[in-house]
């Protein structure tokens, strides 16, 4: 279909253009000729960039559909703005047979939303111990590998795991956390942890993992994305890795440049991450981290959790939060406290997630895939559980009021979600 | 309305009162706040053999579903054996009569007297319980809604006031 | 942040979860309405009529006979019905969630929920989905806090010392997994008590303890010195020989309360302790038996102290 959406504001973060303007789509790709359109989009006011593109979305199939399925959850990831996203493996099973994958991708790809692409397990069942038949797996469409939350402490099947992605030149996706100093942990091990006497997770259980993994970089030379930094000394440790030329990226949790451990309240669950909301001093240098660079992107970690499992005392409740339709609303919040160009707030959720997913998706230019989001970047919005359509509710701004609505989405040039 | 009577005229007019009519081995408790002050008064002018007990009712009140604790509770202290004994209560005002119940039940937990009178420095009238005092100092009117207190200055000096809309 | 769930609109205490965030006025009351309920408890009916016809309900998730005694004592001495329940045995382990529990008993005319539970944090989850007319009181959660113990102890402080804004107050030990400890800081802190020290080895004290307005000791000499008041607190058996602890011995040597370091205290220093104790692991038998030693008092006035919490909230 030809399509032309006219008179937005036209934000390409790869490019740095941020103008207005119009946009052609033909045969779903960008065009630059300006053809007679089938059906006009009126932008005016809106902003129109590339569809987001998030790197932690879960989306609980298979095994968890009670929690949510696949449907409402692309549901929620094209209300978001989300045209891509990569989905870790801790599903269950756990995504290490190439079978899974293959049902998952065609499931998604038959829902016609955002494009889905599965991360595979590192190791099988995510156990640590045994390697999974990656080649099968990325054939299978698996773009890379990891263990998503759980920790893999045998540092030799780290070691070998990462020697035989470098083979293959497979990115392995991983977290930077030591099992034995998390241990127990449900909380930053701090001045808020110790007041509430909750069992703590120290920094260092970060800066522990990350230093050896970054050593192990040094000897594989294995492409590492690290997940879900959380400490002020983990955004150092990445700085001084880049700087050295390590093939090392990275990436925040959208919810981590926002709030920090102050904000457990009275033992609030929703506030119960994986990794830990930690100090402010730790949140400031994500923040600051994202805003230059050292962190390549933003995810939403999108986590639904049921309600129940969030009623309950602090350390017994379920880590994770909803975070699909709010990557773009807090994006928008970061980039706008650190006085960024949109263009560069927008570019840690398009551009930079783009290149580490290794796709053409993610910006506008002629011949891209035509995945865009059309938004108000000033439209207030109260985060309500029905105002989300993701099943998990399960959000720590709840009753907050955010910036920042979808208009339309776009995946392959056909109208994805629409928002009058 | 005329002027309220002078506390201390009262207090005298009291104690002359009960002086008389004194079983030999009463023993006195006051109620507190008020009631306290007047008992340490009434106590030293009559002379008692028996220290001084103070009562705080505030554990047996019967409005507490309604108006919870109040603040400061004082420590009852009884420092003599009840059973068996005659028992002086004093209270600075006598009104609907619950503080004297409350005072009567909270006694009986100490023990069972041989006998209990009642001694007030002012009766207002507006009983809401079959209670009467034995010694009286004088009655007094005071127009509903407002309340009759007996302040103490600092020099140890009684006196009443009207509080309106209390 | 939201409003203290302790107290209702008019300030007042709805439920006791924490000492920590509690106004000193509160606080205040709460051990100046103790003073007469110890006087109850030293007459021969030690009974008052206060929460006649009121249910206190005894939830204990994690088992307990000394703390559940005596609030189960302090309730009734207010004339209270007193319902025990050992929760540990029955529908939690059946997988019913906190929640329902507590909507279940709120449906059998519950008035005060007493809470012990071992997920730091459970008291303030259930005082959030009770009724307006119930009242949670926390007999424990997890590390995070034990309000009574904390109000008994300032209370113990009070009748031998008078005057908080004099004293140097040292806790001893287990600071890291004691909820004890965490109630007492908050109370000192709040009325004022100029100095309060926490002393143990490192693996025992919380990360950022000082936050809480202490002052840190290694050394316990050291740390000992000039205290009117000595807090020891209890060590758990399973916590030594592991990677906390070397052993009970080793522990007692640096950390154990002996007449010879407590020489370094003032003379008329006080010795308390929460209990139960480990007599030559925390603290020496002598010195647990000394005159020194409150130990005992610390648990008559724990009724009074709980008596006095009852009534407070039960009646706002």
């Amino acid at each position: 279909m030809k399509l032309l959406i006219k008179g937005g504001r036209v934000v390409d973060p790869a490019s740095g253009r941020d103008e207005l303007g119009d946009v052609f789509i033909s045969d779903g790709r960008i065009s630059e000729k300006r053809e007679k359109a089938e059906r006009t989009i009126d932008a005016k006011g809106l902003v129109v960039a590339p569809g987001l593109i998030d790197l932690a979305a879960r989306l609980r199939e298979p095994g968890y559909e009670y929690k949510a399925t696949l449907e409402s959850e692309m549901d929620a990831a094209v209300a978001g703005g989300v045209t891509s996203l990569a989905c870790p493996p801790d599903t269950d099973p756990p995504l290490d047979e190439p079978g899974l994958v293959d049902m998952l991708r065609r499931r998604a790809k038959a829902l016609s939303r955002a494009r889905v692409y599965p991360v595979g397990a590192l190791t099988v069942k995510l156990a640590g111990e045994r390697l999974t038949e990656m080649a099968e797996l990325a054939e299978a469409g698996c773009v890379a590998f990891s263990q998503a939350n759980v920790p893999l402490a045998d540092t030799q099947v780290l070691w070998r795991a990462l020697q035989y992605a470098a083979t293959f030149g497979f990115p392995v996706w991983l977290r930077a956390e030591d099992r034995w100093l998390a241990a127990g942990g449900v909380a930053h091990d701090g001045e808020v942890a110790t007041r509430l006497g909750l069992p703590g997770i120290p920094a260092f259980a970060e800066t522990v993992a990350l230093g050896a993994l970054l050593e192990l970089v040094r000897a594989t030379g294995t492409r590492v994305h690290v997940c879900r930094l959380s400490t002020a000394a983990g955004v150092a440790l990445v700085r001084a890795a880049k700087r050295e030329g390590l093939p090392v990226t990275c990436d925040v949790g959208i919810h981590h440049v926002h709030l920090s451990e102050k904000d457990l309240g009275y033992f609030d669950a929703h506030y119960r991450l994986e990794p830990p909301l930690r100090s402010l001093r730790d949140r400031d240098a994500l923040a600051a981290g994202l805003a230059d660079g050292t962190i390549d992107c933003a995810v939403s970690d999108h986590t639904p959790v049921d309600e129940d499992r969030k009623q309950q005392p602090f350390a017994e409740a379920e880590a994770g939060a909803t975070g699909l339709e709010l990557l773009l609303p807090l994006t928008l919040k970061w980039g706008a406290a650190r006085k960024l160009p949109l263009a560069t707030a927008l570019a840690r959720v398009t551009s930079d997630a783009a290149r580490i997913l290794g796709t053409q998706s993610g910006r506008i230019a002629p011949g891209a895939p035509a995945d865009l989001v059309l938004f108000d970047p000033e439209a207030p919005w109260r985060i309500t559980p029905e105002s989300l359509k993701s099943q998990g509710k399960n959000t720590p701004y709840r009753g907050y009021e955010l910036s920042g609505r979808v208009r339309a989405t776009l995946v392959a040039g056909n109208i994805v979600f629409e928002q009058p | 309305m005329n002027a309220l009577p002078d506390a201390e005229a009262l207090l005298e007019r009291l104690a002359a009162q009960i002086r008389p009519r004194l079983v030999p081995g009463t023993a006195m408790i006051g109620l507190y706040t008020g009631g306290a002050w007047v008992a340490e008064r009434l106590h030293a002018a009559l002379g008692l053999a028996e220290p001084l007990g103070l009562m705080d009712v505030a554990f047996y009140r019967d409005d507490y579903s309604r108006k919870g604790l109040k603040q400061d509770p004082k420590r009852t202290r009884i420092p003599f054996e009840v059973a068996g004994r005659d028992l002086l209560l004093v209270d600075d005002v006598l009104y609907t009569g619950r503080t004297v119940r409350a005072a009567l039940n909270e006694l009986f937990d100490y023990g069972r007297p041989k006998s209990v009178a009642l001694a007030v420095l002012a009766d207002r009238g507006g009983r809401q319980l079959p209670i009467c005092a034995q010694h009286c100092g004088a009655e007094i009117s005071v127009p509903e809604g407002a309340r009759l207190r007996l302040k103490r200055a600092a020099d140890g000096r009684l006196s009443l006031e009207v509080e309106r809309g209390a | 942040m939201a409003r203290n769930p302790q107290l209702n609109d008019h300030g007042e205490l709805r439920h006791l979860l924490s000492i920590d965030g509690l106004p000193r006025e509160v606080l205040l009351q709460i051990l100046d309405t103790a003073e007469p309920f110890a006087g109850v408890t030293e007459r021969e009916v030690k009974k008052v009529p206060l929460l006649r016809g009121k249910s206190v309900f005894n939830l204990f998730f994690e088992p307990s006979t000394r703390t559940r005694t005596t609030f189960e004592i302090a309730a009734k001495r207010l004339s209270a019905d007193v319902i025990n329940l050992n929760i540990a045995l029955s529908s939690q382990t059946k997988g019913e969630s906190l929640t329902d529990t507590v909507a279940n008993l709120s449906a059998m005319q519950a008035d005060v929920f007493v809470v012990r539970h071992a997920a730091s944090g459970a008291p303030y989850l259930i005082a959030r989905h009770v009724k307006p007319h119930e009242h949670v009181i926390n007999a424990g959660d997890g590390r995070h806090a034990h309000p009574t113990q904390g109000l008994l102890d300032l209370y113990t402080i009070r009748h031998y010392k008078k005057d908080f804004t004099r004293l140097t107050v040292a806790v001893v030990g287990d600071l890291l997994h004691s909820r004890v400890a965490r109630s007492l800081i908050h109370g000192l802190t709040t009325l004022g008590v100029p100095e309060v020290r926490a002393i143990g080895p490192q693996t025992l004290l919380p990360a950022g303890i000082e936050a809480l307005g202490v002052r840190v000791f290694h050394d316990m000499r050291a740390g000992l010195k000039d205290c009117d008041v000595v807090v020891m607190l209890r060590l758990q058996h399973e916590r030594m020989n592991g990677p906390l602890l070397p052993s009970a011995q080793e522990f007692f040597k640096n950390y154990g309360l002996t007449a010879e370091k407590l020489a370094l205290a003032r003379p008329d220093a006080i010795v308390m302790h929460p209990g139960p104790m480990n007599r030559g692991v925390e603290i020496d038998s002598s010195v647990a038996d000394g005159p020194h030693s409150v130990i005992l008092p610390q648990v008559t006035f724990g009724i009074a102290v709980r008596m006095a919490v009852m009534s407070i909230v039960a009646g706002n």
